[in-house]
């Protein structure tokens, strides 16, 4: 840090713009503050036992940027005092958690400290910042970028990852990350390409990670590394982009410490005009995870980052069943289509009406274990341990389906003062293996949700969500005696109302009080309410949200914005602002 | 001797210094691939909006139905142009032109995939709507989004071009 300080000092005076250019600088900055006191709640499984004395918990940050011309330093201070419940408990303390100082003159840039970059889909190097995760895997360490001609884009990274508030020292605990990734953008070189429809551009990166193996029983290989290549083609309103990435053999505990090699596709092909949109994509995953730690379990230290290809639903009851990429192996397919219905005909009413349909499924890869003579099948999803696994055709599909997703939806403008947003989900939500619950049953529901605003006058409305959730355990499984053992996978089935009422006097002012009941849980103990009433402030960049009573786990949208927020009960206070 | 360094460090640089309102050094890129540094932004010299959004965020779509529906008659009135900045990551960034296309919405679109530009501009949560005005100041700003919003803001811009 001292070095670090002393030398982003000494960088400022040898521009010897210093002096003169003080009043050029700039400063900016962020804070946030999200404080919860909790409460007792044994209905929803909060008691003295789980609060464990910590009657307070306290996310918060705050961020200074300073630039000056092509000089740009910052640094991030953070505070969990303890860690809100819900977040990591190895993200309690508090410190100066990530610092960087940049020199961009946009034909080179370096940048030393620590690094938020990612190469075309991340699929081999991505580090990103989550808050309301609690999400950080920054490289710490140095980036070079060079733009040698227009369109063409070479970059480097060199460091290692930030885990939560472990020192950078020790090599065995944490590997070294370093990458190369080229891009070129043909139309950016070739200006004869700009006057036809065509587009193209192409991509290459290769990461290797180092880690000294210290593994008694494996031979871990030290260096792993994964190659990524992508192109982008565009014809007229025709996009087609594909990218493929492979890494080499990478036991780990994640995969069994199995020896197969990871490989990752996705293509997307899609065609737009105006009032029309449609995309189909599909994507192969096949022992993808990437971490800086061979011994890393769930998200730790994960290098790189396979986007799942699904409906991002927002709203409480969707939320409840989204699905996360399994990086061991997937095959998905999406298709998405947008369309308008123009406004003035018969269906598209006056003002026009909105048209979403989205339809995504994802399936496991064939796999065809390697058993050895006198061993069962393997328990694990990637096979037995120190063996290749298992092996895969590329194109094949898995017999288990993970996870689909059908939904439409619906929004038009009724008339000057009425608005309405209405959509059908149907889910398929394979619990067992994306939540890793044995033996939990495979959800099926439909979701009916619609949103309705009312606008009082030009600044007051009122908005009126309704959603009801239809599981199908209701009608499979309601006796009490296959429950024992397993309640826990029962713990959000069944059938749930919700609705919630906000009334907002744009842009300041909101106050909205939602209730989400569980009624048809098979477990009669587990019909809860999770009721919360909330009240906001927003001036320019300030919000401040303070909101009380029962928050399950999942997204929430309201005041405008959407966030992360874990199961809970008691009061929070939010306070957001930047300068 | 590291508290004193750091504060000796912190008070040369920010006295003096002022609050940020120009646009940062950041590179992104728009719908068609192409890369566009944000100090290039501009309107020729008329104001212009820069908003940050997500396919994902029902009330950052709403906003954006919203301005939408008036951008002709703004555009009309005033000049302005509106940057609607896509802070999606990979999960949905090839989903995004379908989207704004199907959307029938009109402004010009930016990928902040990796949040960089975003960061450098103190943006927590989407919606997040920023005002500049036609030499590139950032004159105004503001989080979130409820119905009747645009009416504020639109306010501002007018105030900018009389």
């Amino acid at each position: 840090m001292k070095r670090f300080l002393l030398s982003a000092a000494l960088f400022l005076c040898s521009t010897g713009l210093f002096a003169q250019s003080i009043n050029e600088s700039q400063v900016n900055g962020s804070f946030q503050i999200d404080g919860q006191y909790y409460k007792v709640d044994e209905a929803i499984g909060i008691t003295e036992e789980s609060i464990d004395g910590k009657k307070f918990g306290l996310n918060g940050f705050g961020k200074i940027n300073y630039s000056l011309g092509n000089f740009t330093a910052g640094l991030r201070y953070e505070a969990y005092l303890p860690q809100m419940s819900g977040f990591d408990t190895r993200l309690q303390g508090c410190g100066i958690a990530n610092y960087y100082a940049s020199y961009d003159n946009g034909t080179i840039s370096v940048t030393i400290g620590d690094i938020y970059d990612q190469f075309g889909n991340g699929f081999i190097f991505r580090t990103y910042e989550e808050w309301a995760l609690g999400f950080d895997n920054s490289l710490r360490g140095m980036r070079v970028i060079y733009r040698p001609a227009a369109g063409v884009t070479l970059k480097g990274v060199y460091g290692k990852q930030r885990f939560f508030w472990n020192s950078y020292g020790a090599t065995e605990k944490r590997g070294i990350v370093r990458g190369i990734d080229g891009e070129w953008d043909l139309n950016q070189s070739f200006n004869a390409m700009n006057d036809t429809k065509f587009r193209a551009s192409l991509g290459g990166s290769f990461v290797s990670k180092y880690q000294k193996n210290t593994n008694t029983t494996y031979n871990i290989p030290e260096n792993v590394g994964a190659f990524d290549g992508r192109i982008n083609l565009g014809y007229g309103r025709f996009a087609f982009t594909t990218e493929y990435a492979y890494k080499i053999n990478d036991p780990s505990a994640f995969n069994n410490y199995t020896y197969n090699e990871g490989q990752a596709i996705l293509s997307s092909l899609s065609y737009s005009q105006k009032g029309f949109g449609v995309i189909l994509q599909v994507k192969r995953v096949d022992n993808m995870s990437f971490k800086s730690d061979y011994q890393g379990v769930k998200n730790d230290l994960d290098i790189n980052f396979i986007p799942p290809i699904n409906y991002t639903h927002t709203h409480s009851l969707p939320a409840i069943y989204s699905y996360a990429t399994q990086p061991l192996g997937e095959m998905a397919m999406q298709l998405q289509v947008n369309y308008t219905i123009p406004k003035n005909t018969i269906i598209g009413g006056k003002y026009g009406t909105k048209l979403t349909l989205d339809f995504s499924q994802v399936n496991d890869i064939k796999r065809n274990y390697i058993i050895a003579e006198g061993q069962g099948q393997p328990t694990h999803i990637a096979g037995h341990n120190g063996t290749l696994g298992y092996t895969s055709p590329f194109f094949a599909v898995g017999d288990r389906k993970f996870f689909h997703d059908f939904n439409i939806e619906l929004e038009r403008r009724l008339n000057k003062k009425w608005k309405l947003i209405a959509q059908y989900i149907n889910l398929y939500y394979d619990m067992e293996t994306i939540e890793n619950h044995p033996g939990a049953e495979v959800v099926k529901a439909n979701i009916g949700f619609v949103d309705v605003s009312y606008r009082i006058t030009s600044k007051q409305s009122i908005r009126f969500e309704l959603q009801h959730l239809w599981d199908n355990i209701n009608k499979n499984n309601t006796t009490e005696a296959s429950t024992v053992g397993h309640e826990d996978v029962y713990k959000k089935r069944g059938n749930w109302a919700a609705a919630l009422v906000e009334y907002s006097i744009a842009p300041k002012w909101f106050v909205s009080v939602a209730d989400k009941y569980n009624y048809g849980n098979p477990i009669a103990d587990n019909r809860d309410h999770y009721y919360t009433a909330s009240v906001g402030y927003i001036k320019e960049s300030t919000r401040i949200t303070l909101t009380g009573g029962r928050q399950s786990e999942g997204m929430v949208c309201v005041g405008g914005v959407c966030r992360v927020v874990p199961a809970s009960s008691g009061v929070s206070i939010s306070i957001t602002t930047s300068f | 001797m590291k508290k004193t360094l750091v504060l000796l460090f912190l008070s040369v640089l920010f006295l003096g210094a002022k609050a940020q309102s120009d646009l940062p050094n950041v590179t992104l890129k728009n719908l068609d691939g192409e890369t566009i540094n944000i100090t290039e932004l501009n309107n020729d010299g008329k104001p212009f909006v820069m908003t940050f959004w997500a396919t994902w965020c029902g009330p950052c779509v709403k906003e954006h139905n919203a301005l939408s529906e008036v951008y002709q008659d703004w555009q009309d009135e005033t000049g302005v142009k509106i940057f609607a900045v896509s802070i999606d990551d990979s999960r949905s960034t090839p989903r995004i032109k379908p989207f704004v296309e199907g959307k029938g919405w009109e402004f010009d679109v930016l990928l902040d995939v990796n949040k960089d530009l975003a960061r450098a501009m103190n943006v927590s949560n989407p919606p997040h709507t920023f005002l500049f005005d036609g030499n590139g100041k950032m004159v105004h700003q503001h989080a979130g989004y409820f119905e009747g919003a645009e009416d504020e803001l639109y306010e501002e811009i007018l105030k900018l071009v009389k």
